[in-house]
């Protein structure tokens, strides 16, 4: 039997939430309880460590942190994940993107850089992409770099190709990668205009105004009252009529919200900003 | 067909129908979407292997065939009774204590996503004795160990037999780590279900 079905109990978690706001200054207080409690039994089965023992351990070792974060957050994703998605934002989106002097866009919570590089190829196919900037943000940092190397293995975009293909692009992702042995490396042209750095939607605030936010597949893991904190810091940032994207399963809950924002496709959750 | 009482009994009182299945698992699936009744009371959670890019034609075929409203879930869902909640292609789903849904997108387990371990585990820790789970056909060993977590809290636990299904390594991963109390035939398990 695994760690995990001896199940850590809520008193546990709320004990290791509170050491790790603490001791390391990142709250997870309004995470989801049941991925939390499975991303948690995870790293303990990994590394082999009991309850008090990764107590201690996050208290003592200073490297282990970020080690823990990783595993905490889940920084899975795909190149072009839910191709209807990019087919909605290239009918109904771009075209009204087009129409900016500059169009900048934000990646929130962007992992390893995929999407960035997925609404890079887009704004290219439509040629608007010398006139945007993208910035892709996370709150780890290992991920980060990951996403300014642009290197993923091949296997990867490979299958990542029929993603691509439905979301109805010209030609193939792989024209988009220099390949050697396993590597795929995504080309220095889709790389200019990109920016990619630290930032915790939990704590941090405006950097930038936006015409275009998203954030696909970050919700699922924040309690609603996050969730509402950080669509206002989306709403601050974006510019009048701005663009915010949600996960296909992510839904604007809140009914304050409901009134800030309007359905552009309910099908793909892509809203736009009402008033200023 | 008579219906060993016991089971029956567990059936009746439990409050939420787990059903998961993989490859050969589809038309069994479907029937039991078709004849479970309105009058259910039970919430029935459906978590079946799927493509990532295959969108939600399932569900629509469901819902035309079923007279129980079916749901695709969605990040924090109510979980209801009398509905049918079916899990999204390319997401796990996570109970929370609350009684909603929680989806994650880490690593499929067993080239799988959403997982039926995963859905099973997380109802065995919030629903405890209170579910009656079933396992399909599948041709991986998804869903042996969740069925087991089920098992061990008291739930209800069906495996559909070996030689019945379509692809027998699922439940008989299930069956050989002594996760199931019932092993029944597919004609078996419709009558439970609509007992």
């Amino acid at each position: 039997m695994n760690v995990s079905s001896q199940g850590l109990t809520a008193e546990q978690i709320t004990e290791l939430i509170d050491l790790v706001k603490k001791v390391h200054g990142f709250d997870f207080s309004e995470y989801s309880k049941a991925s939390l409690k499975r991303r948690l039994s995870r790293i303990m089965m990994i590394k082999k460590l009991e309850y008090y023992d990764l107590k201690h351990t996050l208290v003592n070792s200073p490297d282990f942190f970020q080690n823990f974060l990783e595993e905490i957050t889940v920084n899975v994703t795909e190149m072009f994940r839910d191709p209807s998605f990019y087919k909605a934002l290239n009918n109904q989106v771009v075209p009204y993107l087009s129409t900016y002097q500059h169009i900048k866009i934000w990646s929130a919570g962007c992992s390893s850089g995929e999407e960035v590089y997925s609404l890079a190829i887009l704004l290219d196919q439509a040629g608007l992409k010398n006139k945007s900037f993208i910035y892709g943000t996370d709150v780890n940092t290992v991920v980060l770099k990951e996403a300014r190397m642009g290197i993923y293995s091949y296997r990867n975009i490979k299958s990542y190709a029929e993603n691509y293909q439905l979301s109805g692009l010209k030609g193939s992702l792989t024209d988009h990668f220099t390949t050697m042995y396993d590597a795929a490396t995504v080309h220095s042209e889709l790389k200019t205009n990109t920016l990619f750095s630290v930032h915790n939607l939990i704590s941090d605030t405006v950097f930038n105004e936006f015409q275009l936010i998203s954030c696909r597949n970050v919700f699922i893991y924040f309690e609603m009252q996050l969730q509402e904190k950080i669509l206002e810091l989306f709403y601050k940032s974006l510019c009048p009529h701005g663009f915010l994207c949600l996960g296909s399963k992510e839904t604007i809950r809140s009914d304050s919200f409901k009134k800030k924002f309007k359905a552009v496709n309910l099908k793909e959750n892509i809203y736009q900003k009402i008033g200023y | 067909m008579d219906i060993d009482k016991n089971i029956a009994d567990r059936w009746h009182n439990s409050e939420i129908l787990l059903l998961g299945g993989s490859a050969g698992s589809f038309k069994l699936l479907f029937h039991i979407v078709k004849i479970l009744p309105p009058s259910l009371d039970k919430v029935v959670i459906i978590i079946m292997h799927r493509k990532r890019n295959f969108q939600s034609s399932i569900e629509k075929l469901f819902a035309e065939n079923s007279s129980m409203p079916i749901r695709e879930i969605s990040d924090k869902d109510k979980i209801n009774k009398n509905t049918i909640y079916i899990a999204p292609a390319n997401y796990h789903v996570l109970i929370e204590k609350d009684h909603s849904f929680a989806l994650d997108v880490s690593d499929a387990l067993w080239y799988s996503k959403p997982s039926i371990d995963i859905t099973f585990e997380s109802a065995a820790e919030i629903y405890n004795d209170r579910c009656t789970a079933i396992l399909f056909s599948g041709a991986n060993e998804d869903g042996a160990q969740g069925l087991l977590k089920l098992k061990n809290t008291g739930s209800l636990t069906i495996a559909q037999h070996p030689d019945d299904a379509e692809m027998p390594e699922m439940p008989k991963k299930a069956i050989s780590i002594n996760a199931t109390d019932y092993v029944l035939k597919s004609n078996e398990i419709f009558v439970l279900l609509q007992n």
